[in-house]
């Protein structure tokens, strides 16, 4: 048996829940992938791993593995997971998003995850699209491109997901694309490994809704786009900022060190109770 | 007789009705709560954000309320008994997780101290006007436990009541309480040597391989596995397979939302709670519930002295509506008055189930301030 297969067997729903929802192409299946190798070189258990995801082609995946499961509303993944966490810190908590559900509808959530520093590993595929619903635009969509409420061009800007990650105070936060699945599986260990809220932002490609009312091709030629704009952090740091214009960083963007929220509160507990009284 | 002596007298406390809820989700095992400032509730938070962690609970303040129940749930899912408190804008906030809850049968307590509304509306005035809210504000079809408390005692009595109900029947439990029941500062004895019966959640006992998350059982809640005890299993908000899958099959959604309504409304004589003052040969009943019934509770002795016969039906359990106690009181009673802090919400009610019966009087007041002894009294006597 293939090591693929063997994860397969190990750690997917595989007797129960597929074919999957997803189309053929889509990149959620290599981060997906991608997150489960991560997992098993670590070593977790399985019944100590919780997967939460909210709502979207991505809320979908939780149910395909077989870990401690919870998918819930749009947006809200991120306080569910904060409430797992705290009630029971000797859990590993990953939490999958999409970029309308992590940084649209849950954008407040997401920035006082990271602010608060809470124990969880958000990985966000962002696909600059609402794919589930039929390809409506989302707060990553690039200025000027046609989604299915954006027909004449999105007249928005859009978010950076990983460099809002930072700047709320994620102390790791990493990005690849679904074309470089090796370094996914890289910055998907270091996150799970680091305590204290880490982000990976996975650009994913929407061949299906994005991809086609953008003419951007299939999804192979979208993922040859991804190879063709994506620039390690080592080497933007060596080239002129007009050569970055249109390209997109890939690698770690930071990893620092900053007080973990249940570390700290199980001082304020210390504190309490030598303060005593009823 | 002797005199007791300062050790042997009972420890009678002077609390607010929002401490008396802390105490009694303390006593009923709460260890996690999450909520957001929101007055007039924000005493529940101050409060538990010190005493929860003596003993190595969680107290933690989120960025909202949509943002609290979630964490609560979470909790809970994780095995930890749960709570949140708001008040009308932020129990608004929480309809959609509130929901989800529901469907995936996740036991957790919310107490909505009520504000007048709509919006911002009266933060600091008393009110009674989240009863619909209570029942209906989260969308689709689903059985909800609604409490309600009067005094002190009560908002400690029914916390316990509400963390009980919602462990045993794996179903949200919202505690409603008047601004002026939380604010208020009652006498009351408060002793961890008093029997209380406190429920936790059936666990499974079988092992993980057999175990089928939402099976159907004689009282129509399965048992619940905790995240990480062994038991993985899929949690969901999408309607779902007696194995937690999500499902569109019309013959297993309609099972299941079967069960759900059926896990509450075949225990409706447990869960519905009631008390009955002079109402044996009353031919008024006043049908009240929270500040209210204490106003109600004088106008009904006041009216005796003049000699009405008249009785006081305090609803403490609010959703499911007590069908059976106003049938209860219609053997004797024409006339039934429903003195509330809203634009007749019970009322509606009791003249749903009255069927006709008896008169109904609406005695309704939403400016903000309390109904008083003097106006039920007038109203006896009125109809009588």
């Amino acid at each position: 048996m293939s090591e693929g297969t063997k994860l397969i067997y190990k750690y997917l729903r595989h007797q129960k829940k597929f074919p999957h929802v997803w189309c053929p192409g889509c990149g959620i299946g290599i981060m997906l992938g991608a997150l489960i190798r991560a997992i098993d070189r670590i070593g977790y258990e399985k019944d100590e791993v919780v997967l939460i995801s909210g709502i979207g082609c991505s809320g979908r995946l939780p149910v395909y593995v077989d870990f401690n499961t919870l998918h819930t509303t749009h947006g809200r993944a991120l306080t569910f997971a904060t409430g797992v966490k705290l009630a029971r810190p000797s859990l590993k908590v990953i939490v999958v998003m999409g970029d309308g559900d992590a940084v649209a509808i849950g954008g407040n959530h997401f920035i006082h995850a990271a602010r608060r520093n809470i124990d969880v590993t958000a990985i966000i595929v962002n696909n600059s699209i609402y794919g589930m619903t039929g390809g409506q635009s989302s707060p990553t969509t690039p200025y000027g491109m046609r989604s299915a409420t954006t027909v004449y061009s999105n007249i928005e800007q859009s978010f950076k997901i990983s460099e809002l990650a930072v700047t709320a105070g994620a102390v790791f936060v990493g990005r690849g694309t679904v074309y470089h699945a090796k370094l996914l599986d890289s910055l998907m260990e270091k996150a799970f490994l680091k305590p204290g809220f880490s982000v990976v932002e996975v650009v994913a490609h929407c061949h299906t809704q994005y991809g086609r009312v953008n003419r951007l091709g299939s999804a192979v030629e979208m993922m040859e786009w991804q190879r063709d704009h994506a620039v390690t952090v080592e080497k933007a740091a060596t080239l002129p900022p007009e050569e970055l214009q249109d390209k997109t960083l890939i690698g770690v963007l930071v990893d620092r060190e900053l007080p973990v929220y249940q570390d700290e509160y199980e001082r304020i507990r210390e504190r309490a109770k030598a303060a005593g009284g009823r | 007789m002797k005199k007791p002596s300062r050790r042997e007298k009972k420890p009678e406390v002077l609390l607010q009705g929002n401490e008396a809820v802390v105490e009694g989700a303390l006593r009923a095992g709460c260890r996690f709560f999450a909520g957001y400032p929101i007055t007039p509730a924000t005493e529940i938070s101050e409060v538990l954000s010190v005493k929860l962690p003596r003993v190595d609970g969680t107290f933690i303040q989120m960025e909202d309320e949509i943002a609290s129940l979630g964490a609560v749930i979470g909790a809970s899912l994780a095995g930890v008994k749960s709570m949140t408190a708001t008040s009308g804008p932020g129990f608004s906030l929480m309809q959609e997780n509130l929901g989800l809850a529901i469907i995936a049968e996740v036991p957790c307590v919310i107490v909505d101290v009520m504000r007048g509304g709509p919006s911002t509306g009266l933060p600091t005035s008393p009110s009674q006007s989240d009863v619909m809210q209570a029942r209906w504000g989260t969308h689709g079809d689903h059985p909800i436990i609604v409490l309600s408390a009067s005094t002190v005692r009560e908002c400690y009595d029914m916390t316990i009541k509400a963390f009980n109900f919602s462990e045993k029947f794996r179903n949200p439990v919202i505690l409603l309480i008047d601004e002026v029941v939380a604010h208020m500062r009652e006498k009351m004895v408060l002793s961890d040597q008093e029997e209380v019966e406190i429920f936790d959640r059936v666990k499974p006992t079988v092992p993980p391989e057999w175990y089928i998350p939402y099976e159907d059982t004689p009282r129509g809640v399965p048992a619940m596995a905790n995240f990480g005890e062994g038991y993985r299993y899929h949690v969901t908000g999408l309607t779902h397979d007696v194995r937690g899958f999500p499902t569109s099959r019309p013959d297993e959604i309609g099972p299941f939302i079967d069960r759900l309504h059926r896990k509450i409304s075949q225990h409706f004589s447990e869960i519905q709670m009631a008390e009955y003052d002079q109402t044996d040969d009353a031919e008024i009943t006043v049908v009240a519930y929270g500040s209210v019934a204490r106003s109600a509770k004088r106008a009904v002795r006041e009216a005796r002295e003049k000699g009405i016969k008249v009785g006081l039906l305090k609803l403490m359990t609010l959703w499911p509506f007590m069908r059976s106690a106003v049938e209860k009181v219609l053997q004797t009673s024409k006339v039934l008055i429903v003195p509330e802090m809203n634009m007749g919400q019970v009322s509606r009610e009791v003249k749903r189930v009255s069927l006709g019966m008896a008169k109904v009087s609406t005695l309704n007041k939403v400016d903000g301030t309390i109904i008083t002894p003097p106006e039920i009294l007038n109203r006896i006597v009125e109809v009588s």
